[in-house]
């Protein structure tokens, strides 16, 4: 049987929702936030509460030149997004493949620091609570590092071959985003572990 | 819209070879189909479930019993929650939002059905892998051995120390894994309800049954990712070494109590809210009467939702918290019962001078309310800290919370599908057998969970696979095992009737029960693009105003 | 209330200060609801058995009611105040209970959860004993109520007599607090309540509320060495080398293990293995040639005595008043 139609109310004039793929963004946003608000619940409890060294304090050194390229990267990748907006292809090329540089530079540090301290301080991620602590909290941050730049440079392929148009700039926008959220709970984890921490 | 381009050819199924049908089931992305895998996923499990609480039962019929080991019978009871609780009561309140909230709001799919597709299998798959752990717990070779640490899974018993072979690891990584399905499902449906609406309907407009999802939604998004990250924590500690939750190297048990009620208290309401969500469909339905201060049942939602964030501790009164703390959590306990009385009197309100028709739908909501109401009122008990001291742990918990949710969601459930199983399939459910069900479920439920209050007030602690003959809680466990059996006998027939009546029920039509949302409005079951011509509404109830165009509800709105 | 025959683990037979307490508020708050049930209930009743739909009325459909903000407004303050009353009787009630301060005339005893049996230890007394607690009777007039500190030694347990207080959880490495004050003497029964592994069903409690003379009487033979009986030494010979001794202690001979009870009194016990059994010789037997027997899961192993040694361990057992 066919479906009955509804009583013929005149359409609303305007009648315009929120874009989808942005909205499905910020509630994994909203997600990922609870879980990092976890980890860094649990390493403030846990801080001064290793049982044997090294503590913090006697082996961290703060990665100000690494922040500051995780940070400009989130204006890069702003000014992208802005740049295709206008149809200025090369630009957006050219802003998109220096926020990947920046953030792969960021990874770089991250790696350099995990190396220092397991080859020169020992600190493992079970060595105490702070170890444990410390490379989870970190380390999950840089998981999400790295899957942002995956995704980057999938979208930079796509616009090396041509395919990103510029009617896309609201999915790029909504990739872009992820990233802001990737450099805000580095501002957070910084905080917790290169100040308050020490 | 880029959903128009999903369809699946629903109506030809018939012809195709069961291999193609199979196919189709296995890549399908529509939300409706979806839906069904959800519910018929999680109905599978509630005999799993259901048959190891028998097994419970039946260990505890009476004292010094040998029915099982203890080893057994610990992993029983842990399967039995960590079924029920992850693989039964999760997926089908996900099956039905998902299968009837776009439905609801007028659209013709969720707002990312692959992702959707992805959710629920990711949910399957977790399902598996908890079940797997028969058989590999000890690793391939060893003997099976299901997890035995309880559904809390309380440090440092979940240390390797206390809990060597793989089945915690099995536990931790089925929650994790359905836990990120379960994060899927509900940016779906809140982008859905944001995203999706049909021109008209307002957020002021929506079924109620749409906002509460959202809210659970909500609280999904917030309270299970603790969970996941203290999974990944746990994890971290079996396998790397870590020292979260280890007590030797300065570690926090209870640290572990407090991540794992942060979710634990929430996701009791997110079962419930959605449980919530059928009621405020079918009371005013089989009453006639729309239903009574839409908005304020609104706000009552969204008030539990923020209130029950605060109030996790309260199943900690006994690990030694401050005199302080433990007030707080009193308080916030006893606040949630504001918001949730209020709904009950809605309800009520909303029967009030109404026309009720007592179809089997409409019994089980009526149990709801009796055993709702009973349920929260042994949670303010509960929630009396000091009374607490000595419920805590006891059979009385036990007695509550399945008061709650077998009493409660349960019957919200049965109710839904009386409800909505006609526009699922095209056919009714056997009212005959549906009374059989409701009233042998009835008396089941009762002789078994009103009487196994009594032993926890007897002083009988939960989880125990035996006790000593001189306590007096033996012909108490007897009759509550009893009751037990007379659920299970009431299931079976539930179940033979969705069977029996996909086969030979009786033709539904778009709309019999004649009521007033969208869902009513197209064909049963909905075509895979669920509406020919998008509908376009004016008010709560659109096919009130269809039926009575003299005077529609847009007038009181 | 009382289903229970006594000794029971009725929490309506409250026979010390903080059960009392409890009680009293229980039925403040049973009562509170219970009208709460009433009401509501009725209401129900009422409107289904009112309201259900009639052939006449079937035709058509009642008014159309979309809400009332007087009602809700109603249903929303009176909740309120009973919260805020509920809330006052429970605030008080912790706070008496949980911040009560420790009287000098106090007995201290610390108590260890194992997996799965109890160990008391009475730091002022320099006692150690397991799995049946001695405490005097308080006398209101000038209480000797005793106070317990709770360790655990490997998982969560926690500690309950429902008839002389709520529980308290004994955690790994976060020391907790409980106290009681008991109003008659006898046996009084509990177990632990927080599952801690395959047998957390059979770690019985049992607690002895003597009389003040009773309680030094037991001190003064708790504070003795093992008893030396010459009718043993072939036991003794046994017991000292085999592992026994890794894990028990019997004070002043060379065994001195920690990771079972302490057998130095075995004697002074109605029961073994945290209440799972009658202490008789048969169980002693029984349980020392296989612990499982009696209690599947038991951390203690099988020693695989020969029937000789067996004999003369239990013979040896015997011994130890
Ligand atoms: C759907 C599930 C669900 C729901 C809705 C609830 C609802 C409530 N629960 Fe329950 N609860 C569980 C599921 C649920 N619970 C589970 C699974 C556990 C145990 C987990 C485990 O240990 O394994 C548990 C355990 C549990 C505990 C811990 C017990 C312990 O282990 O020590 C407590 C303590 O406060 C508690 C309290 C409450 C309260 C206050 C409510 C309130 O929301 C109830 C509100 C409702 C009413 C109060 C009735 C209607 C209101 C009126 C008629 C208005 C007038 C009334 C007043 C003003 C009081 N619950
Ligand atoms: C959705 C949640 C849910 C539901 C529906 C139930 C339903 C039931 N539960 Fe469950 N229960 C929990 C959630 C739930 N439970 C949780 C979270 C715990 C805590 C676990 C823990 O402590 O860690 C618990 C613990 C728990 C205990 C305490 C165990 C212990 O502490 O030692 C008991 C004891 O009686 C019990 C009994 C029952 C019974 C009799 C039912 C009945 O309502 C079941 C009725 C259904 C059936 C009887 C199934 C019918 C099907 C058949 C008969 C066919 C079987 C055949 C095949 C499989 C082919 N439950
Ligand atoms: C590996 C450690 C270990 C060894 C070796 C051991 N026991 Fe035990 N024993 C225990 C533990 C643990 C318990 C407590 C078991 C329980 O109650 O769950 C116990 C309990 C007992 C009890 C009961 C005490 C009570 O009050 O409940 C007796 C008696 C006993 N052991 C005697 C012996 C004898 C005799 C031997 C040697 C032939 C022995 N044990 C060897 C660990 C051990
Ligand atoms: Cu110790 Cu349960
Ligand atoms: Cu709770």
């Amino acid at each position: 049987m066919s479906a009955a139609t509804i009583p013929p109310v005149e359409m609303p004039q305007s009648w315009t929702l929120p874009y989808r793929a942005k909205v499905g963004m910020v509630s994994l946003i909203i997600a990922e936030s609870a879980i990092f608000t976890i980890f860094v619940v649990a390493y403030l409890f846990y801080l001064g509460k290793s049982i044997s060294g090294p503590t913090p304090k006697e082996v961290l050194e703060t990665p100000i030149f690494f922040t500051i390229c995780l940070l400009s990267s989130s204006l890069t990748i702003h000014f992208a997004g802005r740049s295709l907006e206008r149809n200025h292809r090369g630009a957006f090329l050219g802003l998109w493949a220096l926020t990947i540089l920046l953030g792969g530079l960021f990874l770089i540090g991250t790696g350099m620091e995990w190396h220092r301290l397991i080859y020169q301080h020992g600190l493992t991620i079970s060595t105490n609570l702070f170890g444990t602590t410390y490379y989870s909290l970190v380390g999950l941050h840089a998981f999400h590092v790295t899957a942002g730049l995956i995704m980057l440079t999938i979208v930079l392929l796509f616009a090396l071959a041509g395919k990103v148009q510029q009617d896309q700039f609201r999915r790029v926008d909504t990739l872009a985003l992820y990233w802001h959220f990737v450099d805000a709970v580095w501002v957070v984890v910084f905080t917790v572990v290169y100040i308050v921490g020490r | 819209m880029s959903s128009n381009a999903i369809t699946i050819p629903a109506l030809q199924v018939q012809e195709k070879p069961w291999v193609d049908r199979l196919h189709e089931w296995v890549t399908t992305v529509d939300h409706k189909r979806l839906g069904i895998l959800y519910i018929v996923y999680a109905l599978t499990f509630l005999l799993f479930g259901g048959f190891e609480a028998l097994i419970i039962r039946i260990q505890l019929m009476h004292s010094h019993s040998n029915f099982v080991s203890p080893q057994v019978f610990n992993r029983m009871f842990t399967m039995h929650g960590t079924t029920m609780i992850f693989f039964v009561a999760m997926p089908v309140l996900f099956g039905f939002a998902n299968y009837m909230v776009p439905l609801m709001i007028g659209a013709r799919d969720m707002a990312f059905p692959r992702l959707n597709a992805f959710s629920f299998w990711l949910m399957a798959f977790g399902g598996l892998l908890l079940y797997f752990s028969f058989l590999g717990g000890s690793g391939l070779y060893g003997a099976g051995n299901a997890p035995d640490v309880g559904w809390w899974a309380y440090a440092p018993l979940t240390a390797r120390a206390f809990s060597p072979g793989h089945s915690s690891d099995y536990w931790t990584l089925a929650l994790l894994v359905s836990g990120f399905g379960s994060i899927g499902t509900a940016i779906n449906i809140i982008a859905t309800v944001l995203c999706m609406r049909c021109p008209g309907m307002k957020l002021t407009r929506m079924p109620l049954f749409a906002w509460l999802n959202l809210v659970m939604s909500g609280m999904v998004l917030i309270t299970l990712t603790p969970l996941s990250a203290a999974q990944i924590m746990l994890l971290i500690d079996r396998y790397l070494g870590g020292h979260f939750f280890d007590a030797q190297a300065g570690g926090s048990a209870v640290l572990w109590m407090h991540f794992f009620w942060i979710f634990g208290h929430p996701e009791v309401y997110i079962l419930i809210i959605p449980s919530f969500a059928f009621m405020s469909e079918i009371v005013p339905v089989f009453s006639r009467k729309p239903i009574f201060g839409y908005p304020v049942m609104v706000a009552a939602t969204v008030c539990i939702a923020f209130v029950s964030m605060s109030v996790w501790a309260h199943h900690m009164f006994t690990v030694g918290m401050s005199s302080y703390a433990n007030s707080f959590f009193a308080i916030t306990s006893m606040m949630v019962g504001i918001p949730t009385g209020i709904k009950i009197f809605n309800w009520i309100g909303t029967m009030w001078g109404g026309q009720i028709e007592f179809k089997t739908a409409m019994l089980f909501a009526i149990g709801f309310l009796f055993q709702f109401l009973i349920a929260g009122l042994t949670g303010i008990m509960l929630a009396t800290a000091p009374f607490d001291w000595q419920l805590t742990l006891s059979y009385f918990v036990i007695a509550h919370f399945h008061y709650v949710i077998v009493g409660g969601i349960l019957f919200a459930l049965f109710g839904a599908f009386y409800y909505w199983y006609p526009k699922i399939t095209g056919r009714m459910l056997s009212e005959r057998l549906g009374k059989w069900h409701f009233w042998l479920f009835l008396i089941g439920f009762h002789v078994c969970f009103d009487v196994m209050h009594i032993p926890g007030l007897l002083g009988m602690p939960r989880r125990i696979y035996t006790y000593e003959p001189n306590r007096g809680w033996d012909t108490l466990n007897l009759i509550v095992s009893i009751g037990a059996f007379i659920q299970g006998i009431a299931i079976l027939i539930f179940v033979w009737n969705l069977v029996s009546s996909y086969f030979n029920g009786a033709e539904a039509g778009n709309d019999p029960w004649d009521a007033w949302t969208l869902e009513w409005s197209t064909t049963s079951p909905p075509p895979a693009y669920n509406f020919a011509t998008l509908p376009v509404v004016a008010s709560r109830r659109p096919l009130w105003d269809l039926k009575h165009p003299e005077d529609p509800d847009s007038l009181y709105e | 209330m009382a289903l229970a025959d006594p000794p029971g683990t009725n929490i309506f037979a409250p026979q010390s200060t903080p059960a009392k307490s409890i009680l009293d508020l229980s039925i403040f708050v049973l009562s509170i609801t219970g009208i709460i049930f009433v009401v509501v209930f009725t209401l129900l009743v009422y409107s289904i058995s009112k309201f259900h739909a009639t052939a006449a009325g079937a035709k058509r459909e009642p008014a159309q009611v979309y809400g009332s903000t007087q009602i809700e407004l109603a249903w929303t303050i009176i909740p309120v105040l009973i919260v805020v009353v509920l809330f006052l009787a429970t605030a008080r009630s912790i706070h008496a209970i949980q911040d009560a301060p420790e009287p000098p005339g106090a007995i201290d005893v610390t108590a260890i959860g194992h997996q799965y049996w109890w160990e008391f230890r009475y730091p002022k007394l320099g006692i150690i004993t397991a799995n049946e607690l001695h405490i005097p009777l308080s006398d209101p007039n000038h209480p000797t109520p005793t106070f317990l500190q709770l360790l655990s030694a490997d998982t969560d347990h926690s500690f309950w007599i429902p008839e002389l207080a709520g529980k308290t959880d004994l955690i790994p490495n976060h020391p907790n607090r409980m106290w009681m004050d008991p109003h008659r003497t006898g046996i009084f029964l509990g177990q632990c309540a927080q599952y801690c592994g395959t047998q957390h069903a059979k770690m019985l409690l049992r607690v002895s509320v003597d009389s003040p003379e009773d309680f030094a009487a037991w001190v003064r033979t708790q504070q003795q060495p093992a008893g030396r009986n010459s009718s043993a030494t072939a036991g003794r010979q046994v017991f000292e080398h085999t592992a026994c001794i890794n894990c028990h202690t019997v004070s002043g001979t060379p065994a001195d293990g920690r990771f079972g009870p302490d057998l130095t009194h075995l004697m002074s016990r109605a029961t073994i293995a945290s209440g799972a059994a009658e202490n008789t010789p048969a169980n002693l037997r029984l349980w020392i040639q296989d612990p499982d027997a009696i209690k599947p899961g038991s951390l203690m192993p099988a020693m695989k005595l020969s029937d000789a040694d067996l004999d003369a361990v239990v013979n040896y057992m015997e011994t130890l008043h």
